[in-house]
């Protein structure tokens, strides 16, 4: 099968970094992916499936790491070489759509008794997340033993797949994962407007796939936020946060502003804010982004941080002097504020309610992985929201989807890119 | 004798037309057989003896008041208010026409033996002024009497304390004024009438009074029925504040004085801007290029200084006193006097190219909604009659139109521009869904009360000012703008003039008929 698969190689992990450098998303040229023509991954025991892949995201994660630029505080958590694609939508044997939460906690791993947290329904605070018959990896799409989306064939547990409603397009099916996080930042505040005084004001920063996301479920689940500010670059950004509930957009460099008019506080003569936010949701997870946040939240408030972030240099003098609460928010699990609901389950709700398949911007076939990449590192600022690899026009190869053994067929051989240019339906830019 | 004003028929023999352009200008040769130049009066000979003037004003006042001596008498609360920095424009050589009548009524005070005397600058809605700007207004010795014991105060429309409820007018309007003024034996209002639009009870009902009456006479409707503007019994905005200023006098005996100055804004290093083109001798040629080039190679901001830094040699051409309405009636026969163009028919396009300085940007940052402001509200409205354009014609302004705001004299302006104009440019719209939320915001109105800020309201009377001329041109192209704030006002861009006059013809058709209006100097067109 092919497959773009994620070498442990530093040469390659060092010119993504300097590519990357250049140009946001080179890395997809120079750096650790390659296509290749693979083994599909084996069952690795009971209550494992084989899925076929249709549509598979490119997320910012899966960037950072095209472009050699993940944090090293993962080197324990993946296991090479690894196929990249957390967020998927996929086939399973017996036809059925499904789309995978991949976080790869004790039950997936065949540890029983499982840790507290999993036994708690929070996979994602697993502390098991080297152990047990699998390799290391803190979600698929990060473990060697699964595979991941960006392939025609990968594995996954069946306490991993949420089926996909009759009706639902593939490309809101695929934002499924994503729109689950966002779900899970939006609902990982307490109420605001608690204090006197407080303006149920919450800030999203970053209007990309999260971000929008996060938009939609503030305005869906939140009834405690009277007004939602998106923080957005982009005019397609700006129309896409109104319309997803969005009750004002404001440029990077308008927020403390557009903060202190809807909570009424002050502005001091450097700019700082005298109140500010009770919920800022960061979805960017760079460190302009985290000052930002840090610049508008409410003195005691709320800040999410969701983005993913890596090593940033930041003024924490607000985040001590204002006792503002910092919040990591990581993938999913049942949600107390909406009565334990699953966050995949909201998101389901989410992604036919908000319409999100209006956020797959283009879609390319894996051999053109380094366009996609590229595509996707300036989504923003070539009008687009969700770059995906598509899988869909690709014939199947059913027998992959057979037998519990392993066939016989890739050799792992690196493959160049197809001279054949194949189409990239609905393609942007 | 100075030359009247006129009306060139552009043909092929004319010269380049200076166009103002902020801090520069543009030579622009205008389509020959269907353009036309309308030039403003020469300025008017001043008063020979502008003290004289006066006081001969004081003691022989229009109306039903008597002399102003026989107003004083010790034991008297008196208070002296006056116009503020937004007139005259650009800001005038010492001494101001202010300091000139202050003193007067000062010496006239000191001869009655009137201790309680205040002095208040009236703001209004605008931002307080400087020492240095008081300083300029009042003369030295004028600051220095009031100032060091608190009797020299800045009208403060946001203080519950300092202001005072007199009522309503018959049309529900809310009166409510300056304490002090309310509370003085007599009120003597100095002023500078440099537009048609200043003075008689509008200096009162706009200065001296709270946004709760300000708003009355400064909101969407009165503007939009304001034709124009600067003709008052044709204007909405003055009737209401003629009602609210005829309520105050029957509660505080009000004794105006109304000054107008001649047109002369330049002096001599810039004289070729007070000329018309083909009279450019040698030197005011070489003057035209040392002044464009030298402007060229200069900062934005080192542009701005040196421009704001110019002062108008313009003088006293009238003085009057008494009462509000005669008094305010004699002045604007002088102005008109000094201003008024007679101009025959409107056209498809009008042409009008902004100076540096507004009313609302001394010592500032002209910002795009001052430009708005300057361009579709007061030259549009720079008329009696009709408008210069036809209804539906197209406005041209020229301008550079910088994405800047200055932080500390226009806070609400910025938010205005980031967050409203970005929803809408409906003057309506605007006022319905954001105009009260601004204006009772507790920032805002910190900063107007404590700093230098304009009120938090302010920005939107800039966007109703121009609702008039929304409502009757089908559109406005800006020359020389940035284009990224030109089109968040909803107007158009262009590169140059005939970019811009292309453009119109989308509008209005081909080889539209086109009035420039070369102002300043100032003037008054008198469309028939």
């Amino acid at each position: 099968m092919k497959a773009l698969q994620v070498e442990h190689s530093l040469a390659r992990f060092a010119a993504a970094r300097i590519a990357s450098g250049w140009k946001a998303g080179a890395g997809g040229r120079v750096g650790p992916l390659r296509l290749v023509d693979a083994d599909p991954p084996a069952l690795p025991g009971p209550g494992w499936q084989r899925l076929s892949p249709r549509l598979s995201g490119i997320c910012g994660s899966d960037l950072a790491t095209v472009d050699g630029r993940s944090s090293r505080w993962f080197e324990p958590l993946v296991s090479f070489p690894f196929v990249p694609g957390h967020e998927v939508v996929a086939d399973t044997a017996d036809g059925r759509r499904a789309v995978v939460e991949p976080v790869l906690g004790c039950e997936a791993r065949g540890i029983d008794p499982p840790c507290a947290s999993c036994a708690a329904g929070r996979r994602r605070q697993c502390t098991n997340l080297t152990g047990g018959h699998l390799a290391p990896g803190l979600q698929t799409g990060y473990c060697r033993d699964t595979g991941g989306g960006w392939s025609h064939s990968f594995v996954a547990h069946e306490s991993q797949l949420h089926f996909v409603p009759e009706g639902m397009p593939d490309e809101a099916a695929v934002l499924v994962e994503p729109a689950a996080c966002a779900v899970h930042a939006a609902l990982s505040a307490p109420a605001c407007g608690a204090g006197p005084g407080d303006e149920p004001v919450a800030v999203v920063i970053g209007a990309g796939t999260l971000g929008l996301c996060v938009v939609a479920a503030l305005a869906r689940w939140r009834e405690d936020v009277t007004r939602v500010i998106a923080v957005a670059k982009y005019p397609h950004q700006r129309e896409l946060a109104t319309k997803l509930g969005a009750t004002s957009v404001a440029s990077p460099s308008e927020v403390r502003r557009a903060v202190r008019r809807a909570t009424g506080s002050w502005m001091l003569d450097n700019g700082q804010l005298s109140g500010g936010a009770p919920l800022v949701i960061d979805c960017a997870g760079t460190a302009d982004s985290l000052a930002a946040a840090l610049a508008v939240a409410l003195p005691g408030g709320y800040l999410v941080l969701t983005g993913m972030p890596g090593q940033t240099n930041t003024d924490l003098t607000p985040l001590w002097q204002r006792e503002v609460h910092l919040v990591g928010s990581y993938t999913y699990g049942p949600e107390p504020a909406v009565g334990g609901r699953h966050s995949f389950d909201l998101a389901f709700e989410l992604a036919e309610a908000a319409r999100l398949e209006r956020l797959v911007s283009a879609t390319y076939p894996l051999e053109r992985s380094a366009e996609a990449v590229e595509h996707a590192a300036s989504a923003g600022r070539r009008g687009a929201v969700k770059v995906a690899f598509d899988m869909r026009g690709e014939p199947r190869r059913l027998s992959y989807l057979q037998a519990p053994g392993l066939p016989g067929g890739g050799s792992g051989e690196v493959l160049g890119e197809s001279p054949e240019r194949l189409p990239a339906s609905g393609e942007a830019g | 004798m100075p030359r009247p004003g006129f009306v060139l028929e552009v043909d092929r023999s004319t010269p380049p037309a200076l166009i103002w352009h902020g801090e520069g200008f543009r030579l622009e040769r205008l389509p020959a057989e269907r353009s036309r130049i309308v030039y403003a009066p020469e300025p008017l000979a001043p008063l020979p003896d502008p003290d004289a003037a006066i006081r001969a004003a004081l003691l022989n006042p229009l109306g039903d008041r008597p002399p102003l001596p026989e107003l004083l008498r010790p034991g008297m609360r008196l208070t002296i208010a006056f116009d503020d920095l937004s007139l005259p424009l650009p800001p005038m050589r010492r001494p101001d026409n202010r300091q000139r009548v202050i003193e007067a009524v000062l010496d006239l005070a000191a001869d009655a033996g009137v201790d309680d005397v205040v002095l208040i600058a009236a703001l209004g809605l605008h931002r307080r002024m400087t020492e240095a700007e008081l300083r300029h207004a009042l003369g030295d010795r004028v600051y220095d009497a009031f100032a060091p014991s608190g009797k020299l105060l800045q009208h403060d429309a946001e203080d519950p304390k300092g202001l005072v409820m007199l009522g309503k007018t018959d049309l529900g309007e809310d009166v409510e004024v300056n304490r002090r003024v309310a509370e003085s034996d007599l009120l003597v209002y100095v002023n500078i009438n440099l537009v048609a639009m200043d003075g008689g009870h509008k200096s009162t009902s706009t200065g001296l009074m709270s946004y709760k009456s300000v708003r009355h006479h400064h909101n969407v409707r009165t503007l939009q029925h304001s034709r124009s503007l600067m003709d008052r019994p044709h204007s909405e905005l003055h009737s209401s504040a003629w009602r609210i200023g005829r309520l105050l006098n029957q509660h505080v005996k009000v004794f105006q004085i109304e000054t107008t100055l001649n047109n002369d804004a330049f002096g001599s290093q810039l004289a070729f801007l007070q000329k018309r083109e083909w009279e450019w001798g040698l030197r005011d040629r070489a003057s035209f290029m040392a002044a464009s080039r030298g402007v060229e190679l200069l900062s934005p901001r080192a542009r701005r200084s040196l421009f704001q830094s110019v002062l108008a040699p313009h003088q006293m051409t009238s003085v009057h006193a008494g009462e509000v309405e005669v008094v305010h009636e004699a002045t604007i026969a002088n102005l008109h006097r000094q201003q008024v163009v007679d101009v025959e028919g409107q056209s498809d396009v009008v042409i009008f190219g902004l100076p540096h300085v507004g009313p609302y940007n001394v010592g500032s940052i002209m910002n795009p909604l001052l430009v708005m402001c300057l361009g579709l509200g007061y030259f549009f409205n720079m008329y009696i009659g009709k408008p210069l354009v036809r209804p539906g014609g197209v406005v041209i302004l020229s301008h550079p139109t910088p994405w800047a705001f200055h932080p500390v004299h226009h806070p609400s302006y910025i938010d205005f521009f980031e967050e409203v104009l970005a929803s809408t440019t409906d003057p309506a719209e605007i006022e319905k869904t954001y105009e009260e939320r601004f204006a009772t915001d507790d920032w805002y109105r910190h900063l107007y009360r404590t700093s230098y800020a304009y009120h938090g309201v302010h920005p939107f009377y800039m966007w109703y000012w121009g609702a008039h001329a929304l409502e009757h041109a089908s559109s406005t192209v800006i020359v020389g703008g940035n284009r990224r704030a030109v089109r968040r006002m909803g107007f158009r861009p262009a590169s140059t003039l005939a970019d811009a006059l292309e453009m119109a013809e989308d509008q209005v058709g081909r080889d539209p008929t086109i009035t420039y209006f070369r102002c300043p100097p100032l003037m008054l067109a008198r469309v028939e």
